[in-house]
């Protein structure tokens, strides 16, 4: 059985899922609007928590967040369901491709056969569609790759009950019930107001504040880590601002895409000029992880090397805050 | 950045077939996709990344050797893991799986236990004490 489905590929697999889903369902929405409206872009660093052995840093916001906002502000519903038993979850599953009825699941990356050796880490909130199941096998449009592809019933069963952080439980996904047209204007508004805040929010790890103290962090890390940790947590950031998924520059050039939609829909030439601006924020961060990974290439970087990438995110810092205060007037 | 100047760096041997979506402006100035082969500083960090987790099961593997520790955390190291994803996946504490690494306490460890950690790191007990067997 296969569905009349349309696999699209995208940058980023929560975006690309939910578009993927709204075009099946016949309303065509882009995968930068799905991030805008629902305020994907972030910053945060947090020190505590450990990933890969270095400190965790994000340039977007939680999964499931993307989704969950995009939904509320354009008056979808969603259903949502966990499972203990893996082989509940393999019914519920089977049932709604059965109606005919793709589905989202959220997946750990570790045992997803597909996926390039070097990507699989235990990362737990990787989604992906299904869309059919042939023989014994389903039938699989992961957002991220170019292409469909198949999983036997025992592969999809361990991607689906991976363990760790973030753990999926058989995590399963779907639009239910949808309005008549939906109001774009009012989301693209809501979405942006929200990016702003979050961007500029008063909490030292969060948004330009955030990318301050990890600056700040950046300048001892030598000293106080040792240069082999310092040059593993840079190598963490950039891959953090790189790795498949974020379309380059931290999720920046997805952010600017969304601007220059959003400046056609209300019809507003401001936001047109904000997305050129935001096109030169995510060409900096590219230099950024130029230079960074200068540093982590030599693995015997001075000092200064350190002092003078922290100056660059503090530079970045800088040009988002003028930018998110510039954005919040633009769409007053 | 314009679509132009998408990085179409090599990447490894593993993604030769594997192109990203990338959002780039194109001639006027409006937003196009267009795919991605790779770029060398994100490569480079990946293949840092790769070599890290390579030393850290080297040196387990040593400390095993030396009778330091476990082989679970040699096995732990080798399937990506850390303490906290591994507890999840066994079904136990931290506490407790951080004890197996102890080599008194591995020695002790009942077959059940051990066919638990065998059957997650997809090897044989034989190989589970053993990190040469068969070699």
């Amino acid at each position: 059985m296969e569905i009349d489905y349309t696999h699209h590929q995208t940058a980023h697999c929560e975006n690309g899922v939910v578009s993927n889903l709204m075009k099946f369902n016949g309303y065509g929405v882009s995968e930068p609007m799905v991030f805008g409206i629902g305020s994907g872009l972030l910053y945060c660093y947090i020190p505590f928590l450990k990933v890969n052995h270095a400190p965790a840093i994000t340039y977007r916001v939680m999964p499931g967040q993307i989704f969950n906002r995009f939904a509320k502000r354009v008056g979808i519903k969603i259903k949502r369901e966990k499972f203990k038993n893996p082989s509940q979850a393999k019914l519920s599953l089977d049932e709604n491709l059965k109606k005919n009825n793709p589905v989202g699941l959220q997946v750990g990356v570790f045992n997803l056969t597909y996926f390039p050796e070097e990507y699989r880490f235990h990362f737990n909130a990787h989604n992906l569609v299904v869309y059919g199941k042939q023989d014994d096998k389903y039938l699989i449009s992961d957002p991220i790759m170019e292409n469909v592809s198949t999983l036997t019933e025992e592969e999809l069963e361990k991607v689906r009950f991976a363990k760790g952080a973030f753990a999926p439980k058989g995590h399963i996904y779907y639009p239910i019930d949808f309005p008549k047209e939906l109001d774009l204007k009012r989301a693209i508004i809501k979405g942006i107001k929200h990016t702003c805040k979050d961007m500029l929010a008063p909490i030292p790890i969060v948004g330009v504040r955030g990318m301050r103290f990890t600056a700040k962090k950046i300048r001892r890390w030598p000293k106080k880590e040792g240069i082999k940790k310092a040059n593993h947590y840079l190598g963490q950031i950039v891959r953090m601002q790189e790795e498949i998924g974020t379309g380059g520059g931290g999720f920046r050039y997805i952010f600017a895409a969304f601007l220059q939609e959003a400046s056609t829909v209300l019809e507003n030439t401001q936001l047109f000029d904000l997305s050129n601006e935001m096109t030169i924020i995510g060409d900096t961060w590219r230099d950024f992880a130029v230079d960074a990974s200068r540093i982590y290439k030599n693995r015997s970087a001075k000092n200064d090397a350190y002092n003078d990438i922290a100056n660059q995110l503090e530079n970045i810092a800088d040009m988002e805050e003028v930018f998110f205060k510039k954005l919040k007037k633009a769409i007053r | 950045m314009k679509k132009s100047d998408i990085p179409q760096d090599r990447g490894s041997k593993d993604t030769s077939n594997f192109k990203e979506l990338c959002y780039a402006t194109d001639e006027e100035g409006n937003y196009v996709t267009g795919n991605s082969t790779g770029w060398d500083p994100k490569k480079i960090a990946l293949d840092n990344a790769i070599e890290e987790i390579h030393e850290r099961t080297e040196n387990a593997k040593q400390r095993v050797l030396k009778k330091e520790t476990s082989p679970i955390e040699y096995y732990m190291e080798l399937n990506k893991m850390d303490v906290s994803i591994l507890a999840s996946y066994i079904g136990f504490w931290s506490w407790r799986v951080k004890r197996h690494f102890k080599v008194k306490v591995f020695h002790k460890l009942s077959d059940k236990i051990l066919k638990k950690y065998a059957d997650l790191f997809k090897i044989s007990i034989n190989q589970l004490k053993d990190i040469e067997y068969g070699n």
